[in-house]
Order: structure tokens, then C-alpha cells, then sequence
């Protein structure tokens, strides 16, 4: 059944610490609070996470994909972004 | 824990448990409420207001089954019996289950489910972080991992109590309502009775009537959050469900849930 009263909430889920939030999927509930419960009954109900965000889908400002050519489409060409360039000396261990 | 090393050593002679009878029948007592709960809360899987809530209903009966299963081991290892969990959820006759009556009571709507749950998970969350001292080590590992559970069902029955009493005017009337509809059956939670005097006194149990104030004051908290009143207290109140008497609905409920496992005894899948 469907409530179309209750809005959507779009779920971010750590998966252990260390770890960024990830999104997941969404659940409908009427208010923040109990979306984060509806999340945790729904997407960690097998030790997914140690952390749950909840966002209201409606506050999402997201790029359109309109603007893809324009947003995205100009990085193509300047490979010389990626760290491919640079000669790492041998004895960095981390980088 | 004299209780314990009692049953214990009737086992281990194969002779009556009678020392031990008062602690597996405060078990049972615990156990069957958890089963018959949750398998009315099984009963909404599909029928709750939203997809959600059918997750989050089915996730509570699923705790209380497991706190179900683990009892029941224990008791069918500790009674002299041998009983396995299924003989004892699925081959026990209705007077042979100890659970109080509200637990038994028939699927209403939703605010009635969440005024049931509010209710009984105060009760359980006062019993088992009580149990968590007991002189029982078996029984204080199950409370320890129930206590986690019952919280989260306690929060989940408030967080609904306040959203449908303090929402629309139709849904606090209902919630109102909802809260008349359980009054009757809540004292039996908290009522003393022969097996769970014997189980506090022997340190394994908890007196249920200590557990009552705690309680109440929980759910007047989450009453007042939710602008509603709590019901005048009423004129009858359910009783027996600890010795075994039960009320109409109990022996339909135990058809349906039994009726498997005696119509195809040993089937599995």
C-alpha cells in the first residue's frame, strides 16, 4: 500500500569506520527521525553499517542531465590531470 | 543459584525436575510471551499502512522469536525432558502455554499495534536489563543480547505513539482509542505469580510487580509527548495466562501456528 503522503528520503550507510557514507537507496517515512529507523530496518539488517544519513530527497540539489555536455564533457581531453605524469621515486611508499 | 544446580542435578538422575519446575516455568512463561507475539506481529506482514513498516514489524517478530528459540533450547535442556524448540512451540497444547493474554489478543489496526508494543516492550525492557543480573548465566546471556532488541521495540512503538498522537485529529483518536483497547491487559504483565515469586527468590527471576512503575512512568512519558491521556484504568483485567488460562483467540492462533509441524510431523525444507 502506498502512503502519498510521506516523503522520500534518500539513505547513506557506513559501512565501517573509516569508510564515506554511501548511498544506498531510499525509504518513504514521515519525518527524519523515523526514516533513519525505516533505514535501519531495511538496509542494515545484515551488519551493513555502523551509521546511517538520511537526507530528504526533495533537499538534494543534483546536476541535470542536461547539463552533461557542459559539466563533464570538458574534462575529457586534459589527461594531464590525472597523476599519471609524475615519476614517483621508488623509496615513497605511500602515495 | 540453588535454583539451577537443583534442576541440574534432577536431570542428571533422569527423575522428576520438581526443584527446578518454578524456574523452567518462569522460562516458559518469558518464552511463550515472545513467541505469541511475535507470531502476531507476523500477522502484518503485508497488511502494515506501508512497505516500511512490513520490514519493521517483520524485524521485531523476528527478535522476539529468537529470544523465543533460545529459551526454549535452554528449558528443554534444563528440564529433564529433552524437548527440543519445536516440541515445545509447536506440540504444547493451550493450557500448556504461559503467556499473559495481551500478547494472545487479535490483530486490531495499527495505532492498537503500537499501543500493545509500547506496552509490552516497557515490560520487556525492565525484565530483561533486570535478568541481565541474574543468578541464571544461560538466561543472563539471552537478556544481555533481548535488552539490545526490546529497546529498539520500545523506541519504534513511542516514536509511532507520538507521531500518531500528536498528528491528524483522526489518527489521535485512534491512537486514543488504542491505548483503551490495552488498559485491561497490562496489569497481568506486572502480576506476581507462584513460579516468578520462586524464580526471584532463587535470583534467577525478576517479581514482574517491581518492573511496573518503571514502566508505566516510560509509556506516561511518551502519552504526554503525544498530547494523549492516559485511559481511565478499567474494570476487568485479563488474568490466568500464567497458569495457563487463555482467552478465545489463543486456541485459533495455536491452530494456525501448529498446524504444520502436527499435520506433517519432522517436515523440513
Amino acid at each position: 500500500m502506498t502512503e502519498p503522503t510521506q516523503p522520500l528520503f534518500e539513505v547513506f550507510v557506513r559501512a565501517k569506520r573509516g569508510l564515506s557514507h554511501v548511498h544506498v537507496g531510499s525509504v518513504h517515512a514521515p519525518d527524519a527521525t523515523m526514516a533513519v529507523r525505516n533505514a535501519r530496518d531495511l538496509y542494515t539488517r545484515r551488519q551493513e553499517g555502523v551509521s546511517i544519513w538520511v537526507v530528504e530527497a526533495s533537499d538534494i540539489t543534483a546536476s541535470s542531465p542536461d547539463e552533461k555536455d557542459s559539466f563533464f564533457d570538458p574534462a575529457g581531453d586534459k589527461v594531464y590531470r590525472h597523476p599519471t605524469f609524475y615519476t614517483v621515486p621508488e623509496d615513497v611508499e605511500y602515495l | 543459584m540453588s535454583s539451577d544446580t537443583e534442576t541440574t542435578a534432577a536431570t542428571a538422575t533422569g527423575g522428576p525436575a520438581t526443584a527446578g519446575a518454578a524456574h523452567t516455568a518462569y522460562l516458559l512463561g518469558l518464552a511463550d510471551d515472545a513467541l505469541i507475539y511475535s507470531h502476531r506481529l507476523s500477522e502484518w506482514l503485508t497488511w502494515a499502512p506501508m512497505l516500511e513498516e512490513d520490514m519493521a514489524m517483520a524485524n521485531i517478530s523476528l527478535d522476539l522469536i529468537g529470544q523465543a528459540r533460545s529459551i526454549y533450547t535452554y528449558v528443554g535442556s534444563i528440564d529433564g525432558t529433552n524437548r527440543t524448540e519445536d516440541d515445545l512451540a509447536y506440540w504444547r497444547d493451550e493450557r500448556e502455554f504461559r503467556n499473559v493474554h495481551l500478547v494472545e489478543q487479535r490483530r486490531g489496526d495499527f495505532a492498537q499495534e503500537m499501543a500493545r508494543m509500547l506496552w509490552f516492550a516497557a515490560y520487556q525492557k525492565g525484565l530483561y536489563a533486570a535478568l541481565s543480573g541474574s543468578a541464571d548465566a544461560q538466561l543472563r546471556a539471552i537478556a544481555v543480547k533481548a535488552l539490545k532488541e526490546v529497546r529498539y521495540h520500545y523506541d519504534h512503538a513511542a516514536q509511532w505513539a507520538v507521531r500518531l498522537g500528536d498528528g491528524t485529529g483522526e489518527s489521535h483518536d485512534k491512537m486514543q482509542a488504542a491505548l483503551t483497547w490495552v488498559a485491561p491487559y497490562v496489569a497481568e504483565l506486572f502480576s506476581d505469580d507462584a513460579n516468578s515469586v520462586a524464580a526471584a527468590d532463587a535470583g534467577v527471576g525478576v517479581l514482574p510487580s517491581t518492573l511496573q512503575a518503571a514502566a508505566a512512568s516510560a509509556v506516561a512519558d511518551v502519552l504526554r509527548e503525544a498530547t494523549l491521556e492516559a485511559p481511565a484504568d478499567s474494570r476487568w483485567h485479563a488474568r490466568g495466562g500464567r497458569e495457563g488460562v487463555h482467552s478465545e483467540p489463543m486456541g485459533y492462533l495455536l491452530a494456525e501456528m501448529q498446524h504444520l509441524p502436527r499435520s506433517h510431523p519432522g517436515a523440513a525444507w
